[in-house]
């Protein structure tokens, strides 16, 4: 494994990768935007309007501005998650177009950094989307706060498309996918703050909660929604930064040894 | 144009390429020939940068690999064993997409691609989804997209494997047009043929090693007798026990034939004339019977 670790060397021949990617979807761009967004919509609006209104204020908010700031994040995190899984898998391994890529003169480093840039573009599509639907329904505190919500999905996009790359490099099929989503991104969703405050979990928990990158999300997603600005910023992007870049480190050799050996 | 020297390459304890030697001359076309697994594709790998020897020095283009592999690869066009065209884009949007890669401009592309479409004989296909060629189209367009920068050198790796006896022919006469335009080509092939038509010079892989190197027709007169007579029919063990030591400068019986190997094929037939139940074939000895002599008759999966 040593033999296939290496520093990875970033230069602008991703940007061909990236656009390659861009275009194709671009040509189903109305039913690829429809398809993102409506499971994470349909949830949010169901549980907001229908759960919400049992409850009293959650989290100082009402509950359905509290699950459209924790959705940004979820539907982010999903959207960068499916993007580098099915999709790249599809490129790498079904279509055998970064084969094809390798041959041209760039490198593997190349080739997934416009995966994981694509995925992150395409990620920030989905929060975009919710935001959009946040400032429709009114439920911000602060317009020009909830502005700082772009660039924090994006980031948010560029962690989990990172992580997934990993989970690519090493799954045999798409079966193996199953297993991510059941053992990570599902329990992920659940722990760190999306449906309800992790405050509610036991203290244990919520230390493993404090640990996970969606839980930095939400906690700089959530505030910018209601007009605050967040607390621990450095931290929280820091966390970020590091799950996403790690990702895209390891992924690199495992998909090294995989493809280049 | 090409210049290894010593390369190696360890996979675990197998020693997969074992210090190949090679040189490819500007304009040349040259063959790398060999069972399943002696190499072939490794090696190619090698070349281009793709994977790091464990020992060994390549030059390609006059660029060192792989440290320069980049650039080197600027100057090669490659055609891959599997096909690997894009399938989400149409073959026009396949050529401009693989000259992005190269860094080049969308104009520099657009302006290249009817030239490579008539080269392809894919002019009417331009707008075609990649579901719907052929496998003969497939290949075509591979060339055509692995030339799409203009390379100097260009990599083939078992052009013509899967393809019908028509379509074959079609990928023989553009390499023909790319030799005779002065490319470089170095191209792996199994089939004797193919490498017997199209090459300059070919080497001869086994276990990772070059067996034997050199023009396809002076290979086959310093490797083998100039003549095969092919013997078959009732009685053959018999007849073979009894006459092959002395008329055969060297035979081998495979199955239900013997490959009597002759300078003096008149000879032979003369005295299988004596033997009215066995049926025989003559032929000049060709690249076949040198690629089987050099790598054996087994079975190499």
């Amino acid at each position: 494994m040593r033999h296939f670790f290496r520093f990875p060397l970033l230069s602008w021949r991703f940007v061909p990768v990236w656009q390659r990617n861009y275009l194709v979807w671009k040509k189903l761009a109305i039913p690829s935007i429809l398809g993102n967004l409506a499971d994470p919509m349909l949830y949010m609006l169901g549980l907001g309007y229908g759960l919400g209104s049992l409850l009293p204020d959650v989290g100082g908010m009402p509950y359905l501005t509290f699950l459209a700031a924790g959705t940004v994040a979820y539907s982010t995190m999903n959207a960068a998650t499916f993007e580098v899984l099915y999709s790249s898998f599809s490129r790498m391994h079904v279509q055998r177009t970064w084969d094809a890529i390798l041959n041209a003169p760039l490198t593997l480093d190349d080739v997934m950094l416009g995966e994981l840039t694509w995925a992150a573009s395409k990620s920030l599509l989905s929060g975009l989307a919710i935001l959009a639907v946040i400032w429709g329904l009114g439920l911000y505190g602060d317009f020009w706060m909830t502005l700082w919500i772009v660039p924090v999905v994006a980031l948010v996009g560029f962690c989990f498309g990172g992580l997934g790359l990993v989970m690519n490099a090493v799954s045999p099929s798409y079966d193996f996918f199953l297993y991510y989503f059941t053992l990570v991104i599902t329990p992920m969703v659940l722990l760190c703050g999306v449906f309800f405050p992790v405050s509610q979990l036991p203290a244990a928990v919520q230390g493993v909660s404090s640990w996970l990158p969606l839980t930095h999300a939400i906690d700089l997603a959530r505030p910018l929604v209601v007009g605050r600005v967040p607390d621990d910023i450095v931290p929280h992007v820091a966390a970020l930064l590091i799950y996403g870049s790690l990702g895209y480190v390891v992924a690199l050799a495992l998909t090294r040894r995989r493809l280049l050996k | 144009m090409l210049k290894a020297r010593g390369l190696t390459k360890r996979y675990g304890d197998a020693e997969v390429v074992r210090g190949l030697d090679l040189d490819v001359e500007r304009g040349e076309c040259f063959g790398l020939l060999g069972p399943n697994g002696a190499g072939k594709t490794t090696t190619l790998r090698l070349l281009l940068g793709l994977i790091e020897p464990d020992a060994g020095h390549i030059e390609l283009a006059g660029i060192e690999v792989p440290r320069r592999a980049r650039e080197a690869r600027m100057k090669v066009g490659v055609v891959p064993q599997m096909d690997n065209l894009d399938p989400d884009f149409s073959v026009r949007e396949n050529l401009l997409a693989y000259g992005r890669y190269f860094g080049m401009s969308k104009a520099a592309v657009t302006a290249r691609v009817p030239e490579l479409l008539e080269f392809a004989g894919l002019a009417s296909k331009a707008d075609a989804q990649i579901a719907q060629l052929s496998g003969g189209m497939k290949r075509r367009l591979t060339l055509a997209r692995a030339l799409v920068h203009d390379p100097d050198i260009l990599f083939l790796d078992e052009p013509t494997t899967g393809l019908d006896p028509q379509a074959r022919h079609l990928i023989w006469q553009g390499l023909r047009r790319l030799i005779g335009a002065g490319k470089t080509i170095v191209l792996t092939t199994h089939f004797m043929d193919e490498a017997e038509r199209l090459t300059d010079r070919l080497a001869i892989l086994d276990h990772g090693r070059v067996v034997a190197e050199g023009a396809p027709r002076a290979l086959i007169e310093t490797h083998i007798e100039p003549a095969v007579v092919e013997v078959f029919g009732e009685g053959l063990a018999d007849w073979t026990a009894r006459h092959a030591a002395g008329l055969c400068q060297r035979f081998e019986t495979v199955g239900e034939t013997l490959f009597c190997y002759t300078r003096s094929p008149d000879t032979v037939i003369e005295a299988l004339g004596n033997a009215p139940a066995l049926r025989y074939l003559h032929r000049p000895s060709n690249l076949e019977d040198v690629f089987l002599k050099l790598t054996g008759r087994d079975l190499r999966d």
